[in-house]
């Protein structure tokens, strides 16, 4: 069972790296669309959301495609760098921060929008900086929104199992994440291991779920997580 | 869409008793603009042949195929049907391993054509097949391919393969896909598992590993030479580098009918089909070796 604890501690290393990741972005984004008015911003809202419904394997293959050895990117990468993504637990975190970005951005965007943009400009006419804004006003006033939505995103970044196979492969103790883990051990009958590793999943994600719905807006939390 | 041009449709049978649950269910809604949409939608679907009911008349085989067979099977599964029109052959296809779990789960299989003989024989242990249905359907080789273009360091022997300038190695997953466990007992014989094991990458099927290595991201693979010719886009992009791996048992790829195969007699048929002298020709011009 050594196998079930070395996939779990890969899943947890790539789900928080690509938690991270697709935090930063989606908070960003998900500013950026809350409060500026420009032409095509539904559009781009659309676009941003698309991993979210798009199937996994389009997304493997648009990753593939790109960060491979002969893609744009990924021939660029390797041959300015050395870096290769392909097969590699980067390459997991990659495709686990794209279908998690949507995740944090669509809540970001909804947390950003219920703050009052008087408290934002009440800041501004006080002749403090937009950046500042963002990080002394408006992120403090949406914080659980925007919590609870990198806690779902983590949730998914774990579980995330068809574009992962596809970019960085099944290599066990590299990229063979729990859920990639699951699945070779059911393709090869090995039923009591992948029990073990059904179980760990299940309860990682009950756990992370629990955080997350304590975390959400509007929720009334009886042990001092209110503000 | 308005209602007078929906019951224009009304003429032809074939599509009114298809849409008629849903007529009837807008009709008792206050026909909204959207339920007027949804019944076009229907009537749209229902249009498509793919997605009418099938022919009571219809008789329906499914055939698991290991990836390596999946080919040549598709070939003469087309050729079963034109002898016969109310059969359809459908071919589903994936590892051999893989083919073994969706039938012990109960997938209504009728044929099983696996890559070797040791899933055959697992299957045999769980009952799943038909007693005394099973044959040795071709033979195969094991072969290493590199990328075509790149400069990965060339591959001679198996030794090659734990040298530098080799980063990574593409073979089927050993515990479900054939061609990995091959793979891994050639490598095994040769001393050489332990320095590989850290290279190698874990595909899906022999076809995924013959992907990798087309598209460069893995220096080497392991598949079967009938499978470098069938690469589609791929075979330009492969060459082989090693074009017999002595494998032990050798590679035999058998056939044979489910135990809960609804239609025995016409698996059967099916399964007498791929040794007529047609059918030999094409695996042979597949490159697949007679038993």
């Amino acid at each position: 069972m050594a196998e079930a604890w070395i996939a779990l501690a890969l899943s947890l290393k790539v789900a928080a790296a690509a938690t991270l990741l697709a935090g930063v972005l989606g908070v960003a984004f998900g500013y950026l669309l809350a409060r500026a008015r420009f032409r095509g911003r539904d559009v781009l809202d659309a676009v941003l959301t698309l991993p979210l419904v798009l199937p996994p394997t389009v997304l493997g293959y648009y990753l593939l495609v790109l960060l491979g050895r002969q893609g744009a990117l990924g021939g660029w990468l390797e041959s300015s760098f050395g870096i290769r993504l392909v097969f590699t637990w980067q390459g997991a975190v990659i495709a686990a921060a794209l279908v998690a970005f949507p995740l944090v951005f669509k809540a970001a965007r909804a947390a950003f929008e219920a703050v009052d943009p008087q408290l934002e400009a009440a800041a501004r006419v006080l002749g403090v900086g937009n950046a500042a804004v963002l990080l002394r006003i408006s992120l403090p006033l949406a914080w659980r929104g925007v919590l609870a939505g990198l806690m779902l995103a983590f949730v998914r970044a774990l579980g995330e199992f068809g574009a992962t196979l596809m970019v960085a492969g099944s290599i066990p103790g590299q990229t063979q994440t729990l859920s990639i883990a699951v699945y070779e051990a059911v393709q090869a009958g090995q039923d009591g291991l992948a029990r073990v590793l059904v179980l760990i999943v299940s309860i990682a994600c009950l756990v992370a779920l629990l955080a997350a719905g304590a975390l959400a807006p509007g929720h009334v939390a009886g042990s001092g997580l209110r503000r | 869409m308005t209602w007078t041009t929906t019951s224009h449709f009304e003429g032809s049978s074939d599509l009114l008793d298809a849409m008629r649950p849903s007529l009837t269910v807008a009709r008792r809604t206050a026909m909204s603009h959207r339920s007027q949409r949804r019944a076009a939608l229907g009537a749209l679907l229902c249009g498509i042949p793919a997605l009418r009911p099938a022919l009571a008349a219809e008789r329906r085989l499914l055939i698991a195929v290991a990836a390596s067979l999946a080919p040549t099977l598709r070939e003469l599964a087309a050729a079963f049907e034109e002898l016969d029109p109310t059969v359809r052959v459908a071919i589903t296809t994936g590892a051999s391993g893989s083919l073994l779990q969706q039938l012990a789960a109960g997938a209504p299989i009728d044929v099983l054509v696996s890559a070797d003989e040791a899933t055959m024989q697992r299957a045999r242990a769980q009952s799943l097949l038909r007693e005394d249905s099973q044959r040795v359907l071709v033979t195969n080789t094991l072969v290493v391919v590199q990328p075509a273009r790149g400069a990965s360091a060339p591959i001679a022997s198996l030794a090659d393969l734990a040298g530098p300038g080799i980063k990574r190695i593409a073979l089927g997953a050993p515990a479900s896909v054939p061609a990995g466990a091959y793979a891994r007992g050639a490598l095994e014989a040769a001393g050489l598992w332990q320095a590989v094991l850290p290279r190698a990458v874990y595909a899906q099927n022999v076809r995924q590993v013959l992907d990798f290595v087309a598209r460069g991201e893995a220096d080497a693979g392991f598949v079967y030479a009938t499978d470098v010719p069938m690469g589609g886009a791929a075979t330009a992009a492969v060459r082989t580098a090693i074009a017999a791996v002595p494998t032990t048992p050798p590679i035999r790829c058998p056939v044979a009918i489910s135990a809960a195969s609804a239609q025995p007699l016409l698996a059967e048929r099916f399964v007498a089909s791929l040794f007529q002298p047609a059918a030999r020709a094409l695996f042979s011009r597949h490159g697949f070796g007679r038993p």
